[in-house]
């Protein structure tokens, strides 16, 4: 087993709460005590990475993913279970930390290099590189407090990847920072990667997990569902949303952090409303240019005259991508009686760029929806594109090209 | 243990400029900079003596100087301000940086080790300025003051012994530190560093016996006042008294590093 760098096998963390403390320094001491409550934040999880294997971490906000990583780079204990690591790991996971506000970038360089255990010489060797590739001027030895947010994490990513480590632990955290700056961090990543060092990528995006990862794992509930390839995973992923959602229709999931709006006079409402692939599965995770339906389905109260719904996609900005509505398409419907139950079938090729997009609904007597509006809702549903079969393209909207090219 | 010094001389790096941060930091924004960490307890000693001085000033026999209650105190100051600052310093020096150890991997006996250095260096700074301030008042030096190093030692080891058990603690049970910062006020005043130990009533002195700290502080004062030899036995008593303690904590600290992270 030595060829691999990280073996992990029925690896589990237990929180556990004695009730009363001296029950805990009992233990300490031998005493076998039984903790009044467990909460198993991971259990039995087990996998294997190889030198330059690049493996996406996948799973919901309390699957566990964050206490696997601190497992692996070792501020956490293992409750049980047991985990080899055959290398030197840096994490990507808190920029910034460690920091002395009252120091300078450059101090503050030396200082959290020695607490990732690099003695003064080795950092002397690598100081004007980590200069050169924070790109902060002459903020370099200023004190940091009074660099921004951007600036101090250029100095921390630099300083975290001066070194090339076996692994690199990376989490989505990296989207801090302006654009230039995390295409750089992408590129260096992906040097390493190419000289060798494994990641291991926790993200909530298909995207990177798909282009970045050989592998990817599943974690569920502080278990781990699959591990396999990156494509398989994600619609597994998919699935369990999808399976969750039915449970509990009523909450509206906004893992983005982002304010619904719902608004209106709730003669009719959207009940259900869903993103389906060819199959007629609900999906989360898009290609671009697939063929998908949007599926609303709308529940009429009360007795109205006409129903237009309209619809609009939005970018993770909110800008808006592309909307219409049945009155738009000569589908207005006339005279709906309450009680009734109104299916709208839309489908369409997801001809969008890379991103997170969102869909709102609106649901009003004509075009617009400042005369009877029965009910809008923004962020009815939260969806992400990634390029997974087309050429690669940058921008918001795929139109597919065909070029020719003459050599004259 | 063996693994504990090794980790502590991988992160040796790390260590020192931690405790060269700490010191710089607490003063690096105040115009007087490190002048401070000097002048505090130099207005401490003023401040008691300017109070105290007309009271217990004849108390002190065998000294033939004006100030020999100034010196007194200092020299009981000296060995009082490494031990509360060790002591208060320990007892949350896991708390304090609990997001740290939360974030990243370091070996965590680093923590202590910190927090004994920079605690020396402050401490050999106000040293430095006591000799001076008695060299100022015509209180030479003896060759007594040979002895000084080993009463430090002592002293650290006295203090960091009961400093880590209790930060161990005061992660679990966050209550430590606060009776500790009252404990700590009530031990000053049970020790013989403002007053002389003279003035307690014969039956209270067996009780004096049993503070380790009236062992270290007698002995600062003993070298730096009368410049003479301290009382060993009472030294070697708090010194082995504090290496058990030391060991235990040790041990408890080994025990308790799992689920530290997990209720920090």
């Amino acid at each position: 087993m030595t060829d691999k760098l990280l073996t992990v096998n029925a690896l589990g963390k237990a929180y556990r709460d004695y009730g009363t403390e001296w029950k805990r320094f009992a233990s300490w001491v031998g005493v076998q005590v039984q903790p009044k409550v467990e909460h198993w934040a991971l259990k039995d999880v087990s996998f294997n990475v190889a030198h330059g294997e690049a493996i996406g971490i996948v799973g919901q906000n309390g699957a566990g993913k964050s206490t696997l990583l601190k497992l692996i780079t070792g501020t956490l204990r293992a409750t049980s279970g047991s985990l080899a690591v055959n290398g030197r790991i840096a994490a990507i996971l808190e920029l910034g930390m460690g920091f002395n506000p009252d120091l300078s970038g450059r101090e503050n360089v030396y200082h959290v290099a020695g607490l990732m255990g690099f003695s003064r010489k080795a950092i002397d060797g690598v100081i004007d590189d980590i200069e050169e590739f924070a790109e902060i001027g002459s903020y370099f030895n200023e004190p940091t407090r009074t660099y921004s947010t951007g600036m101090q994490m250029r100095v921390a990513f630099s300083t975290a990847t001066a070194f090339r480590p076996d692994a690199l632990i990376v989490d989505e955290a990296l989207s801090v920072g302006d654009a230039y700056f995390q295409h750089k961090c992408f590129k260096r990543i992906r040097e390493f990667r190419e000289l060798g060092t494994s990641l291991l990528i926790v993200s909530h995006d298909s995207g990177a997990v798909q282009s970045l990862c050989d592998r990817a794992l599943l974690l569920d509930g502080g278990r781990m569902v699959k591990d396999g390839d990156p494509a398989e995973i994600m619609d597994l992923y998919n699935a369990l949303i999808a399976e969750r959602e039915n449970r509990t229709v009523m909450i509206s999931k906004h893992e983005s952090g982002r304010v619904q709006t719902v608004s209106g006079t709730r003669e009719a409402s959207v009940e259900q409303i869903a993103l389906l692939n060819e199959a007629g599965d609900p999906i989360e995770f898009v290609d671009v240019g697939q063929p998908v339906v949007l599926h609303i389905k709308v529940a009429v109260r009360e007795d109205i005259p006409r129903l237009v719904l309209g619809y609009m996609i939005k970018d993770r900005l909110g800008q808006p991508v592309f909307g219409t509505n049945t009155h738009h398409t000569g589908q207005a419907l006339e005279n709906v009686k309450a009680g009734q139950c109104v299916q709208f079938r839309i489908a369409f090729p997801m001809n969008l760029g890379p991103g997170s997009y969102s869909v709102s609904t609106a649901l009003a007597s004509s075009e617009t929806h400042l005369v009877n509006n029965y009910e809008w809702r923004d962020l009815a549903l939260v969806f992400s594109v990634s390029n997974m079969s087309r050429t690669r393209f940058v921008g918001t909207a795929w139109v597919p090209p065909v070029i020719e090219t003459a050599q004259l | 243990m063996r693994e504990m010094l090794l980790a502590i001389w991988r992160y040796r790096h790390f260590i020192v400029s931690s405790i060269k941060n700490d010191l710089r930091s607490r003063f690096v924004r105040s115009k007087l900079g490190a002048a401070w960490m000097i002048l505090q307890p130099l207005a401490q000693v003023a401040i008691y003596a300017l109070v105290l001085s007309r009271v217990l000033a004849a108390k002190l026999p065998g000294i033939n100087n004006r100030y020999a209650y100034v010196i007194y105190l200092m020299a009981g100051m000296t060995a009082w301000s490494l031990f509360s600052e060790l002591l208060s310093r320990s007892v949350n020096m896991f708390v304090d940086n609990g997001s740290l150890m939360k974030k990243i991997m370091f070996p965590r006996v680093c923590l202590p080790v910190i927090v004994a250095g920079s605690a020396l260096v402050n401490n050999v700074l106000l040293l430095a300025a006591a000799i001076g301030v008695f060299l100022l008042v015509g209180h030479m030096p003896t060759a007594a003051y040979l002895w000084l190093p080993a009463l430090f030692v002592v002293n650290v080891i006295f203090s960091l012994g009961l400093g880590l058990l209790l930060g161990v603690i005061n992660v679990f049970v966050r209550d430590v530190a606060q009776v500790m910062t009252v404990v700590l006020q009530l031990w000053f005043w049970l020790t013989p560093v403002v007053y002389m130990p003279t003035i307690i009533p014969e039956p209270l002195k067996m009780a004096l016996e049993l503070n380790p700290m009236y062992h270290i502080v007698l002995s600062f004062q003993t070298v730096m006042l009368y410049g003479q030899a301290p009382h060993v036995r009472g030294l070697i008593a708090v010194g082995v008294f504090g290496l058990l303690m030391l060991g235990v904590s040790l041990l408890m600290f080994r025990r308790a590093a799992p689920e530290m992270v997990d209720v920090l």
